[in-house]
């Protein structure tokens, strides 16, 4: 079973944090702190296993990580979890966030975080690993951003059918929806 | 009213989203808090619209902010509200928040299961995909309950997508409420012949979580797994099904044997390291299970022992690691076979890599020897100087002991510089196995007689020092060897050749700052040391020095009256 599953940057600032297991918000982020510690000190060429998850209870837990430029991916496992299986799948998930951001970076995690979540739910489901496959992952991820796409096209048209119910006020209303110039001076004239 | 409408929807124009909230905080690095103060009472107004769009918007910015470490529970009915949001694109939102902030001790939790329930019977798979994602974070002992007859439907669902979800949610369910499982098992078993691939992954990995958990029960799907096994190209399940026998042969002793071939086979074929790593895991948990050693198990063996050193000579620091792993497994049963790798793990001793050389330590056991004893002890000592981080030096610490003292220090040929080894680890500071020094000592003073005078001189020497080990009182600290200390001079007292420096060593005021249990074997040992003295100076007739003495105990021993331990104040 996967116990936790965190990004970070090279300061330790968390990208995305999913806790498997339910610790208070305190608990969290003291986590965070002390893996950000654990992990920043390895050097670039030695092993990604770290021992003793101190934190998240138990010496049956590894911390099995790979750090990326300026992000480190950390996933905090126990025995039952093969870890050369889950370096593999560490780099799984980066390839498939290249491919869903096209050529991701940081700044992508950082402002998009809730996609990064709907990506992972596609490969991890409740600390269990959902699928490898990257093709199958990255085809659910695309039917699923149509599906955003379509009810986003919708929701436009159904906002604006539903201001018609008066004349004047839907036709100001439609030139609101169109730019910040027009709402300033429809706010002026009224 | 008109206006109203109007205004409302321009203020909705500048609600923020989640991209405006991120740059915000980033803007506002000098005042973050109260930035982020400012956004959530921006949250709290949006949550009170009407509108599903703007409530769901509301939940995704609170989603973020609970990974800085913010608590959005006060927002629960709210996510709940979004996760009923007719639309694909908001229930996503809902259930995310949900997971990441929903336990047992969430009170309206027990809301969620109508809707839930709805989502599970949903047309659109991804309604349905979404509910059983989120609902693996935060299914409760009651949600199971109510929610297992659905789940169990779906895992013969007609999309793979919904049965590959289903049956690994199965396995929360059967956690928090386990009468599920019985009913549910037959299902599930049939799942292992999914056509689909990722259905039968999933049921494989359900299966053996389950196993791990009760191995009995499961030993009458071995001969599937088995079949699973032969026939199996995808290397995750080939993984699990291999380390779930590896779980199971300790108990079934025919399976092993019946498993030693298919096995085999596959490390000589795979090319995946994974899977080759598992399988000479698996091998071994075998042949320590059949502790009977036919002559063609040696041969499998040998077979490990030889992959392993491939593993740790690779200059890949993760197949290093993994190769000390599994040698350590062989080491327990069978020691010869590791012994002949000795220079190999030595070298790793030295390895700049921690976790490798923590793997390396624990393989010592099997690998010292009369000779090479001393020279491994030194190489240790070196790092301990070394070492940085204390637990890493409290493991180093604990095994030297370990090593030496072994099967009644079988290996130590000059108890002299054990001793001095031992009261060379007394100078590291802030250890937690203050404990182990101490009992060591004693032992060793205790049964080698012809050491006793070296060990005392020593010991009267670190009493001299006190004053650089008492400044640590923690518990089970340094300060455990003066306990050592003053009863080994206290016993022997015969051999001590200053007495009358080292009563006066004992009485020093800086004595009361150390843990009660110290003070009171102090106060008894100083009582046998002035009795020997005293014995002493009337033989020789030094009746002056007596009286010094004498004069000594009295002015000094009323400090330990105040002693606020029991024991210390009695003596």
């Amino acid at each position: 079973m996967i116990k936790a599953i965190l990004i970070f940057n090279n300061h330790g600032k968390p990208r995305l944090s999913k806790f498997y297991q339910r610790y208070s918000e305190d608990t969290q982020q003291q986590i965070i702190r002390e893996t950000f510690h654990l992990v920043s000190k390895r050097d670039e060429n030695v092993c990604n296993f770290l021992e003793g998850g101190l934190l998240i209870g138990g010496s049956d837990n590894k911390l099995i990580y790979r750090h990326y430029a300026t992000l480190y991916f950390v996933f905090c496992v126990d025995s039952s979890e093969s870890e050369l299986g889950i370096l593999d799948l560490i780099q799984v998930f980066v390839e498939t966030l290249d491919k869903c951001f096209e050529n991701v970076c940081e700044l992508d995690l950082i402002f998009h975080v809730d996609k990064v979540h709907n990506i992972l739910a596609e490969m991890v489901m409740g600390g269990m690993v959902l699928e490898t496959n990257m093709n199958e992952i990255v085809t659910q991820i695309d039917a699923q951003n149509k599906l955003e796409k379509s009810e986003v096209r919708l929701r436009d048209s159904i906002m604006s059918f539903n201001l018609k119910h008066d004349h004047n006020i839907s036709m100001m209303c439609n030139l609101c929806c169109l730019s910040f110039n027009t709402i300033l001076y429809t706010a002026a004239c009224l | 009213m008109a206006l109203k409408m109007v205004k409302g929807s321009i203020d909705r124009m500048f609600d923020k989203n989640l991209q405006d909230l991120v740059r915000g905080i980033r803007n506002h690095k000098e005042d973050e808090a109260k930035y982020i103060s400012h956004c959530i009472d921006e949250i709290k107004q949006e949550l009170k619209q009407d509108n599903i769009a703007v409530k769901a918007n509301a939940v995704c910015k609170l989603t973020y902010l609970q990974m800085l470490g913010y608590d959005i529970s006060w927002a629960a009915f709210n996510i709940i509200e979004v996760m009923s949001a007719s639309k694909f694109t908001f229930k996503r939102i809902g259930y995310l928040a949900a997971s990441q902030c929903f336990h047992e001790g969430t009170d309206v939790i027990m809301l969620t299961t109508n809707q839930i329930r709805k989502d599970l019977s949903s047309p659109n798979q991804y309604d349905t995909g979404v509910a059983l994602t989120g609902l693996s974070c935060f299914v409760t002992p009651d949600l199971a309950r109510d929610l297992a007859n659905d789940i169990m439907t779906l895992m013969s669902h007609t999309k793979p997508y919904i049965r590959k979800k289903a049956v690994l949610i199965m396995y929360k369910v059967f956690l928090k409420y386990p009468e599920s499982l019985r009913p549910a098992f037959p299902r599930l078993k049939e799942k292992l012949e999914d056509p689909d691939p990722g259905v039968q992954s999933a049921a494989v990995n359900v299966i053996c979580e389950l196993a791990r958990r009760n191995p009995k029960n499961y030993l009458s799907l071995a001969p599937l797994f088995f079949k699973l096994m032969t026939s199996s190209t995808n290397n995750w399940v080939l993984i699990k099904i291999i380390k779930l026998f590896g779980a199971l042969t300790p108990l079934e002793p025919r399976l092993g044997k019946k498993l030693i071939e298919p096995l085999t086979n596959l490390i000589h074929s795979t090319s995946a390291m994974s899977l080759l790593y598992e399988c000479v895991n698996t091998v071994i948990a075998v042949l320590i299970s059949l502790s009977s050693g036919m002559p063609n198990h040696s041969a499998s063996i040998q077979l490990c022992v030889q992959k392993l050193r491939i593993l740790i000579e690779d200059s890949d620091q993760n197949l290093k690691y993994l190769g000390l792993l599994a040698m350590s497994k062989i080491l327990k049963t069978h020691p010869k076979s590791v012994q002949s790798h000795k220079d190999l793990i030595l070298q790793c001793l030295d390895d700049k890599d921690e976790s490798i050389r923590l793997r390396a330590l624990d393989l010592l056991y099997g690998m010292v020897s009369k000779k090479n004893l001393m020279e491994i002890v030194k190489k240790l000592m070196i790092h301990v100087d070394k070492a940085e981080g204390t637990t890493y030096r409290d493991e180093l610490l604990t095994k030297i002991i370990d090593i030496c003292s072994q099967s009644n220090y079988q290996y130590i040929t000059n108890f002299e510089w054990y001793i001095s080894i031992l009261v060379e680890l007394t100078r590291l500071e802030g250890t937690r196995h203050g404990h182990l020094i101490a009992a060591q000592m004693l032992d060793v003073a205790i049964r080698v007689k012809a050491i006793r005078k070296f060990a005392v001189s020593q010991m009267a020497m670190l009493l001299d020092n006190a004053h650089l080990i008492a400044s640590n009182t923690q518990r089970n600290g340094i300060c455990e060897v003066l306990y050592a200390a003053a009863w080994i001079c206290g016993e022997f007292s015969e051999h001590l050749e200053e007495s009358n420096q080292t009563l006066e060593a004992m009485l020093r005021p800086k004595v009361t700052t150390l843990p009660g249990h110290i003070q009171a074997v102090y106060v008894q040992n100083m009582v046998k040391l002035y009795a020997s003295i005293l014995q002493q100076k009337e033989q020789v007739g030094e009746k002056e020095a007596a009286q010094e003495i004498t004069q000594l105990m009295i002015d000094r021993l009323p400090q330990f009256v105040q002693s606020a331990d029991l024991e210390v104040q009695e003596r």
